[in-house]
């Protein structure tokens, strides 16, 4: 894989889709189809969670399996606060991040001491026992989850309007998109992209390998802290079943359709992944039948995916 | 106190060799081909579904556990040779996606052939009840069916041994998780060692899932906890390495039942009432994982690496 690199038209439509996304609860509105900015909010919650896993996978290299245990941690850190009377969301969302950036820093640093498949299955194990410990915890809520008694307020201003949500999700996303489109071509992001290339050679430069790694781990994990946040928000409830397994693997398809290492891949692919399941699940009731074929084919035919298409990289 | 001890020591070795009958077949996986096979589970899921659908059809336990392993088998067989071939040059990324794709193909088919509801699978009525024997004096009660599945587990397992550690395939696939280039070199034909060792993992899946079927129900998603777990006993073991799988296997196993059945009771003598009632079940559950860290802290390629 090559360094990433920016198409010269990439800022132009990601501001066009930026007005496009700003205007879209008005319109949803006149068109009486406001129930739709629900499932407009998940998507952008589920792009900036993909997105988080990019930057650990696509750009930092590390296959990991245990991304939920992170967007989960996430969820559980808003509710806690929010059960514990710390409603305002410039307070909670950092605490969020700090949560599972946290638990990401511990996880990351006894993982990243193992390679390959080692680092694959380590990273499912500690995720499972992250989710162990929240579903035996009664204090949380044990299976049932921990439900919000109400929405998050951000500077005072009440988030129960699902428009004001989907705002600060479009605001999450945006900002973090536009750090990391900075990041990724500043020194750390050169540095950690050399690494992923070619890790000895980088170690003999002196670079330190290790800690460099970690940082991208724990700050992907803080990031998915972030998504997971926001969607104990829009859902009212940090559910065990954002830490199950399955979800990590959802959001790594979400990654590899979209486009591994490619800025917007996380983006295209939980966009494509959500709409799928939102048309085919109105046909047939059995749709991951097809979503499993469709991972398939696009293993075998397209191992790329679809930002590919959309991007350019230097060799 | 000592009747719950013994009971529980048991069980923990019946579940180790059920564990150690799905990790044989991915170690090797993992080790000859440097594939990572998340559908490993749904082969344990769907092996198990086999051989209950068949016991049903036939009304015989034996019957159905003999058809639902070859059923198996010949089911990895049309994968090995339809997909896992593709794979095995591509990356783990690819291999991970590939498979992640086979276990939603695999939970929803069953969900669609069978039905969202459990299936029930009956033990062999000679072995539904209890076994009385005498130790020190003392009378234990143990069920005659669990005492099966560990003397099947020992079997296999020991067959397993003989075949890996003495026979001449067993060589070539132990040349093979030790160094494949080298091993194709020599002029063995690894892509149909392989095939057979994917084969023969799936029959043991089969074989593991039939067998636990009575004691737990066959439903969806029986695949992904055990599959995770049979994760665990490879990495404690070692990726490759068939002793290392088995002395993997039966400490999860052991450490996974014992720590749920004693922890909560020990922790109540050590810490006030409502500490322990909360700590107990938490720490027991994640105890295989709390083990699993600490070898793998200080031995990060597993206890018995297979390639030194």
């Amino acid at each position: 894989m090559a360094f990433y690199r920016p198409a010269p038209w990439q800022k132009p439509l990601a501001l066009v889709l930026l007005a496009v996304l700003l205007a879209l609860p008005t319109v949803l509105d006149s068109l009486d189809q406001s129930f739709y900015i629900g499932f407009a909010t998940r998507v952008l919650i589920f792009a900036l969670a993909a997105t988080s896993l990019n930057l650990v996978l696509g750009f930092g290299g590390m296959v990991s399996l245990g991304h939920a245990a992170f967007f989960g941690a996430g969820a559980y850190v808003a509710a806690i606060c929010q059960q514990a009377g710390l409603g305002e969301a410039l307070l909670a969302l950092p605490l969020a991040m700090l949560g599972a950036g946290l638990l990401a820093l511990v996880v990351g640093a006894i993982s990243l001491r193992t390679r390959g498949v080692y680092f694959i299955m380590i990273t499912l194990a500690f995720a499972q026992m992250v989710y162990y410990l929240f579903i035996s915890a009664r204090a949380w809520g044990g299976d049932d989850g921990l439900a919000l008694t109400e929405r998050l307020r951000f500077a005072g201003f009440s988030l129960a309007d699902d428009a004001a949500l989907y705002y600060l999700a479009l605001g999450a996303l945006a900002v973090v998109m536009l750090l990391l489109g900075r990041l990724a071509e500043a020194r750390f992001g050169r540095t950690i992209q050399a690494i992923r290339e070619n890790e000895t050679r980088m170690e003999a430069l002196g670079y330190p390998v290790f800690r460099h790694r970690l940082v991208c781990f724990a700050l992907g994990g803080a990031l998915a802290g972030l998504a997971g946040a926001l969607l104990a928000n829009l859902t009212g409830l940090a559910s065990p079943a954002l830490l199950q397994w399955t979800q990590s693997g959802t959001l790594l398809v979400m990654v590899i359709i979209g486009g591994v290492g490619y800025l917007y891949g996380g983006v295209v692919g939980a966009v494509m992944l959500l709409l799928l399941e939102e048309v085919l699940l109105g046909f047939f009731s059995h749709w991951h039948i097809v979503l499993g074929l469709l991972l398939l084919a696009v293993v075998l035919f397209a191992p790329k995916g679809v930002a590919a298409l959309f991007g350019r990289s230097r060799g | 106190m000592t009747q719950l001890i013994l009971e529980q020591a048991l069980n923990g070795l019946q579940f180790g060799l059920m564990l150690f009958l799905l990790a044989a077949g991915l170690t090797l996986v993992f080790g000859i081909m440097d594939c990572i096979n998340l559908a490993h589970g749904s082969l344990y899921m769907v092996g198990a579904y086999f051989v209950a659908a068949a016991a049903q059809a036939a009304d015989s336990f034996w019957i159905g556990l003999g058809a639902g392993v070859a059923g198996a088998a010949v089911l990895g067989l049309l994968l090995e040779l339809s997909l896992f071939r593709q794979l095995y040059r591509r990356d783990h990324l690819s291999q991970v996606l590939a498979t992640f794709a086979l276990i939603l193909i695999a939970n929803e088919a069953v969900r669609v052939i069978w039905g969202p509801a459990p299936l029930m699978l009956n033990p062999p009525e000679a072995l539904a009840g209890p076994v009385e024997f005498v130790l020190l004096g003392d009378t234990f009660f143990y069920p005659a069916y669990r005492l099966l599945i560990i003397g099947v587990g020992l079997a296999v397992g020991g067959l397993l041994y003989l075949l890996v550690a003495k026979s001449r395939v067993g060589m070539w696939v132990r040349a093979g998780a030790a160094n494949r280039e080298m091993t194709e070199a020599l002029g063995i034909n690894v892509r149909a060692l392989f095939t057979a060792v994917f084969v023969f993992g799936a029959a043991l899946c089969a074989l593991a899932g039939g067998l636990l079927g009575p004691l737990l129900a066959v439903q969806v998603g029986m695949g992904e906890s055990v599959l995770i777990l049979a994760f665990v006993v490879i990495i404690i073991g070692g990726i490759g390495s068939i002793r290392g799988a088995f002395i993997g296997a039966l400490i999860v196993g052991s450490v996974d039942t014992l720590g749920r059945a004693l922890l909560p009771t020990l922790l109540r003598v050590l810490l006030p009432g409502d500490a322990a009632a909360t700590l107990g079940p938490a720490l027991a559950s994640i105890l295989i994982y709390l083990l699993m860290a600490g070898i793998l802290f200080f031995k990060p390629q597993g206890l018995f690496p297979a390639r030194a």
